[in-house]
């Protein structure tokens, strides 16, 4: 999959402002609203017709919620979702019901997504029933096609969920999304249950239906080397807010936030001998309540440079460079410390650490306490030159 | 080398069950020593669990039989009756499991259960139990540890709740460590303080670790030495640095170039393993992995489909189980490692 196919025609998915709250309703017998839980807190996303946006973050993060509410499975608490030129932020179920032919979901469980009653046949055959939809040569050929295209026996066709691996039932899960030619898939970590063996084959298959389908996936992940396999931009969220969104090689090349490069530090890389020069940024204390989020950006308790200005005043969320989004006040200019990331172009890219000692800096970085900034730009209204990555062809 | 903390010989672990025998543990042999951290890699049901539980003497031995030796400070806990175990667990072998949540009682004070495990093993006041929770809470860098203490398990966050874990496995500062699957529930900057936090506490006390995961970065990160099993054997076993640079057995080639990671060329197509694990009841004939295998062609006469290949040295420490001859598989795994294409290593640092 390369950044170059994806086709700039009207996005498929178009997100603007989205919030999704939930109330918190005291205990008792009056349940009265006491406050609101922020999970997705104004995020802006666009998606053009097949192309893969990776949405990583942590647990808590909003990731997921803002998923199921963009396919309406929540209910939005404002902003809009526009899905192929419609909008459909206030569709009843029944106004959704010819959406779904456009937009559809593959969800994180295999086991739990597919009813253990029904046979395989009926799981896939009933987006189709659903939809009042004929195939031509009748509904069981259609899900005999599907079973083979995504990989499974078409002759298993009457078996049971219980009957498969992990593997093989998401590819069940797949093929349900399939069978209506969406050309929308929200994909909620879809390969974070299966086997370490069986995640490639899944990656490579909805690669390949991409290719095949034109199909745009919004690929809800928390493991950043599973969505640059297969993403063409990324967005990061932490808190319900989107902190960082570029395209995949200045994501991930080229970080700006500081959350980015925390989340990067931090993936263990499957190289013993690369693992001694690696610097690690380790965030203190734990993610704040999305009840009561901090003020101004809501990364600070646990950003290792953050300010005062970081307290008072909500980083919006600017476009550093073409197509780079960053909502820092004071974003960073290289890659975290011995972290290599190899680039498609086949050069490596180890850029020297920036600040000076990252571990010592941040290790003991009370909750709560903002720290001085670290000598590093800041984006008093001039927009960062590029830094130190003129050797990318 | 001194004596080995642990020595694993020949341990089998079977459950028979209504579908039929499930041999989940084929004969797993391993030496461990003080300071030491060896990994268990393996998918699930390669039986890596089993195996420490097996250690742990957690497998009751109603429900399943188990042979061979786990020899512990001398001690052979296969064999050793209830009584003398409950003293060893907790004790002098500890074990960290992967989700805090359901390994923690909801109805009782962190305190309570880090008291209770003092008080199993030391002949102390509960006053001074509940100092020496303190101490080892603050020790795994909870914050405001004397007010902390009397939280219960839902009012921690996950990372949190996996530090007390760690705390209770550690406070009787034990000898041995199991930690099955430590980080698999965690977010990954969790992830990298709570391993930082194991591999600090094992400088400190001189701790072995038995690191079992099938996240084959944070093999990379802690291990010394690395077990690769597959349908209940030990397929590969090797010091950290020669699994990663040269791995032998076709199982372990396919998982190295199965998944994603950092450094390398994300417009590389990923080469999977094709098929599913093994069946634990009804395994393949002859090498377990041999359907999955693209090369057992290299191998004449059928061989990888009706004999068990043996566990042999290729070198003093490192041990394949596989019929390919092996100056194909040193071939194989040079042409599968140039083919993965990752950054050279190192650098400036």
């Amino acid at each position: 999959m390369s950044t170059s196919s994806v086709s700039t025609s009207d996005p498929i998915l178009q997100v603007t402002d989205l919030r999704t709250y939930f109330p918190v309703r005291s205990s008792g017998v009056v349940r009265k609203v006491i406050g609101q839980v922020k999970a997705v807190d104004g995020i802006n996303l666009h998606l053009a017709p097949g192309e893969t946006l990776g949405l990583v973050g942590e647990s808590g993060c909003g990731k997921s919620t803002a998923g199921r509410t963009i396919l309406r499975l929540l209910e939005p608490t404002s902003g809009s979702i526009v899905v192929n030129g419609t909008d459909i932020t206030t569709f009843s179920r029944r106004q959704m019901v010819p959406i779904r032919r456009t937009a559809q979901m593959i969800f994180q469980d295999p086991y739990n997504a597919l009813n253990p009653r029904h046979t395989v046949g009926t799981i896939i055959g009933s987006p189709m029933k659903v939809q009042r939809l004929q195939p031509p040569g009748g509904v069981r050929a259609a899900v005999q096609e599907l079973m083979a295209r995504v990989g499974l026996n078409p002759e298993h066709v009457n078996r049971y969920p219980n009957e498969f691996s992990g593997g093989q039932r998401q590819r069940i899960g797949i093929a349900r999304a399939l069978a209506l030619r969406p050309k929308l898939i929200v994909c909620d970590e879809p390969v974070s249950a299966l086997d370490v063996s069986i995640q490639a084959q899944i990656l490579n298959l909805l690669q390949d239906l991409q290719d095949e389908y034109q199909i745009a996936y919004l690929f809800i992940a928390h493991d950043l080397a599973v969505v640059r396999q297969v993403a063409h931009r990324v967005a990061v969220m932490y808190l319900g807010h989107v902190m960082e969104q570029a395209s995949r090689d200045d994501l991930y090349l080229r970080p700006r936030h500081p959350y980015t490069h925390a989340l990067m530090s931090a993936i263990p890389v499957p190289d013993p001998t690369a693992q001694g020069t690696r610097e690690r940024i380790v965030l203190a204390g734990d993610l704040p309540s999305p009840i009561n989020p901090p003020s101004g950006c809501v990364f600070r308790t646990r950003c290792f440079q953050a300010a005062d200005r970081c307290a008072t005043e909500v980083p919006p969320l600017v476009e550093l460079a073409p197509g780079h989004l960053v909502a820092c006040h004071f974003p960073l200019t290289s890659l975290p410390a011995g972290v290599t990331v190899r680039a498609d172009s086949g050069f490596v890219e180890q850029q020297p650490m920036v600040f000076q000692s990252p571990s010592e800096v941040v290790t003991d970085v009370p909750i709560g306490v903002p720290q001085e900034p670290m000598e590093t730009g800041t984006l008093d209204g001039t927009v960062h030159p590029e830094h130190g990555d003129g050797s990318r062809s | 080398m001194s004596e080995p903390i642990l020595s694993v010989q020949d341990l089998r672990v079977t459950f028979p069950t209504e579908d039929g025998l499930v041999r989940a543990v084929n004969g797993v042999s391993f030496d461990l020593y003080a300071g030491k951290t060896l990994a268990i890699v393996g998918e699930s049901g390669s039986g890596k669990s089993v195996t420490a539980q097996a250690i742990m003497g957690l497998i009751s031995r109603r429900a399943a039989q188990i042979t061979g030796k786990a020899v512990f400070q001398g001690q052979d806990v296969v064999t050793m009756p209830d009584r003398q175990l409950y003293r060893l667990r907790g004790a002098k072998i500890s074990m960290i499991f992967q989700d805090p949540m359901s390994s923690l009682h909801p109805y009782y004070r962190i305190g309570a259960q880090l008291v209770e495990a003092v008080r199993a093993h030391q002949q102390v006041s509960k006053a001074q139990a509940r100092e020496q929770a303190i101490e080892m809470l603050r020790m795994v860098g909870i914050p405001a540890a004397e007010r902390r203490v009397d939280d219960y398990p839902h009012q921690l966050s996950g990372g949190m709740r996996q530090r007390v874990m760690i705390a209770m496995a550690l406070i009787n500062s034990p000898s041995l460590l199991i930690a099955d699957e430590p980080t698999t529930a965690l977010d990954v900057t969790v992830q990298a303080s709570i391993l930082d936090l194991i591999a600090q506490i094992q400088q400190t006390h001189d701790t072995a670790i038995i690191m079992i995961t099938h996240d084959l970065g944070v093999v990379a990160d802690v291990a010394d030495d690395v077990i690769v099993m597959y349908g209940g054997s030990v397929v590969e076993s090797a010091p950290v640095a020669e699994i990663f640079a040269a791995p032998q057995m076709p199982y372990t080639l396919g998982l190295l170039a199965s998944i994603p990671r950092l450094d390398r060329d994300p417009d590389l197509r990923l080469d999977p393993i094709p098929g599913n694990p093994p069946s634990l009841i009804s395994p393949p004939p002859g090498c377990a992995f041999n359907p999955r295998c693209g090369y057992s062609r290299l191998v004449p006469d059928d061989r990888c489909q009706q004999e068990l290949p043996e566990l042999l040295a290729v070198t003093a420490d490192h041990r394949v189980r596989c019929h390919i001859p092996a100056t194909d598989r040193e071939q194989l795994a040079r042409e599968a490692l140039a083919s993965l294409a990752t950054a050279p290593v190192g650098g400036e640092g």
